[in-house]
């Protein structure tokens, strides 16, 4: 039953973050902070000639939160800034249960969270990492 | 006008407390019994007797209280003036002048503050609450101080949640207008000693406001005893509806103190440019009021009265050692607080080594079984204990010894289910 949500893709990446790191080279890094539950994050993003080369997060917060950022990063490293807030379209129209089966596929990784569309008090802590990116290229 | 109020209790006079009989007095438990509910301290259940009550008065009493000349209005208002004193039984207050009615204990709070921040603070005064009040018991403080050009200071504890009589001591100065606190914290459950404070406050010329919000459910409490200048508290997690709450104040400081908010039933005479203000309690009750609220906070007292406040403590207090006998031999699972399970009230606010509170709550959902997780609406005893967010527990007495063997089974399964080895 809780495989639903609390997976083994999810579990692993709250586990054994594949981006939680520093990222010296950064070109531009932003906080999102969920004040009512303290999620917090800094998401940091190297950006090249319109495409994010590099990209990493650091903060705590709950499994959600932490493994939906570390999934997405995984997603949005080498790809050109649209692309990036293409899938950040995607991503949120998953979580608002308006996404077709072959736009899915593109979120690879990141579906193990599509059950969150199903527990309204956990949006939040899923849509943190990808809020932070839309601010952090919407800037740009 | 003879509301049969009294033929809704289905609790005998001889109480029996085993699980069976309690639990049948509340349709929700009854309706959801595979559900552990164990987050009273937000809320609790409410029981037949209430729900009936507030249904009769829709039924046969529903009219604008205090307004009508004619005979329906009157038994509104009855209805209305009768919880009145019901509440000012239940606390010993010595006038129903005394009792005023809220949405909840934060409105109660937020009065409180707001009219003694403007009778009584002036710039340079001190305003003193603990560093684990409830957002609702400091955020108006802090307003209060600020509009009124006042110092908010902190009254700290110690790391199991104990503030002593020699640290307000302390912390109290000739400009220490009012000292505002919990009776019983809601994270740590721990009871300060309300008579014990007030005494030193008031030979310091300083102002006691209580929030009972976790502990007028769950103790006698009696205000002349205790010597508290005002106390606040909500419906709602005494087993009545939400949406009314109370505040208590001494008459001779409610006498004093300006409206709070103004309109409606709040005024003697209003002219063009001004207006003069109704009579205790009625100054404070601005707008139609919450009757069927009331009624139902009547009736909730009454329930209690019938199991008995003393029955009530004395089975979550047995409840919570329960509960603390199963938690502690758990590997990787630390209890806020003190490690006395007397000093919890029921609460139990705990953190689970490597799981994100959330986390246990959502897992513990999956088992059927309702804890809260978060600040708990106390961020700055949060940053104090140096952690962002606890899990918490909390009792009624109406809850079982199965319920928590669920619980502490659930809470043993946790680090494994998200991952980790043993």
């Amino acid at each position: 039953m809780e495989n639903d949500l609390y997976g083994e893709v999810l579990l692993d990446h709250n586990m054994h973050p594949v981006h939680k790191h520093a990222l010296p080279t950064a070109t531009c890094s932003h906080q999102g902070i969920n004040p009512s539950c303290g999620d917090d994050i800094v998401l940091s993003l190297e950006i090249d000639g319109g495409r994010i080369i590099n990209g990493s997060y650091v903060g705590s917060g709950c499994a959600i939160s932490q493994a939906s950022a570390d999934i997405m990063l995984e997603l949005i490293i080498g790809r050109t800034v649209d692309e990036a807030l293409h899938l950040k379209a995607l991503f949120t129209a998953m979580i608002d249960g308006s996404i077709t089966d072959s736009e899915l596929e593109e979120l690879d990784e990141a579906m193990a969270l599509q059950n969150v569309s199903h527990m309204p008090a956990r949006v939040k802590c899923a849509m943190l990492g990808w809020k932070t990116l839309g601010f952090l290229l919407n800037e740009k | 006008m003879n509301r049969p109020i009294g033929g809704y209790l289905n609790v005998s006079g001889e109480m029996k407390m085993n699980e069976r009989d309690v639990r049948a007095d509340f349709p929700l438990l009854e309706r959801y019994r595979e559900l552990a509910y164990l987050d009273n301290a937000a809320t609790t259940q409410k029981p037949q007797c209430v729900l009936d009550a507030v249904n009769e008065y829709y039924l046969g009493e529903n009219s604008n209280p205090m307004r009508g000349l004619y005979d329906l209005s009157v038994k509104a208002t009855q209805a209305y003036e009768n919880a009145r004193e019901s509440v000012r039984d239940l606390i010993g207050a010595a006038s129903c002048r005394e009792i005023i009615f809220t949405r909840n204990a934060t409105e109660s709070l937020n009065l409180a503050a707001s009219c003694l921040g403007r009778a009584i603070v002036n710039e340079g005064d001190e305003i003193l609450i603990t560093v684990s009040e409830h957002h609702s018991d400091l955020i108006p403080w802090q307003t209060a101080a600020r509009e009124r050009g006042a110092k908010l200071k902190y009254l700290e504890c110690t790391a199991e949640g104990e503030y002593t009589v020699g640290a307000l001591k302390a912390a109290l100065s000739p400009r220490t207008k009012i000292f505002a606190f919990a009776a019983v914290s809601n994270v740590f459950g721990r009871a300060n000693p309300v008579a014990e404070f007030a005494e030193v406050c008031h030979s310091n010329g300083t102002i006691v406001v209580c929030d009972g919000a976790q502990s007028v459910p769950h103790m006698k409490t009696d205000v002349g005893a205790l010597g508290v200048d005002f106390l606040a508290f909500s419906g709602h997690k005494m087993y009545a509806p939400m949406g009314i709450g109370v505040l208590y104040g001494r008459e001779e400081l409610l006498e004093q103190l300006p409206p709070f908010l103004t309109g409606g039933e709040m005024i003697e005479y209003v002219t063009r440019d001004a207006a003069t203000f109704a009579e205790l309690p009625h100054r404070f009750e601005a707008g139609t009021v919450n009757a069927g609220g009331a009624v139902g906070l009547d009736a909730a007292i009454k329930y209690i009265r019938s199991v008995g406040i003393e029955n009530i403590e004395k089975r979550e207090r047995e409840l919570t050692r329960y509960a603390f006998d199963r938690i502690s031999g758990i590997p990787h699972v630390s209890i806020i607080g003190s490690p006395d399970p007397d000093d919890h009230h029921g609460i139990i606010t705990f953190t689970v080594e490597g799981v994100h509170p959330h986390d246990i709550a959502a897992l513990m959902d999956r088992d059927n079984i309702a804890v809260r997780a978060g600040h708990h609406c106390a961020q700055p005893l949060h940053q104090f204990l140096g952690v962002a967010s606890t899990a918490r527990m909390s009792l009624a007495f109406y809850n079982t010894e199965a319920e928590i063997d669920r619980f502490a089974e659930s809470l043993s399964g946790l680090r494994r289910r998200m991952g980790y080895g043993e």
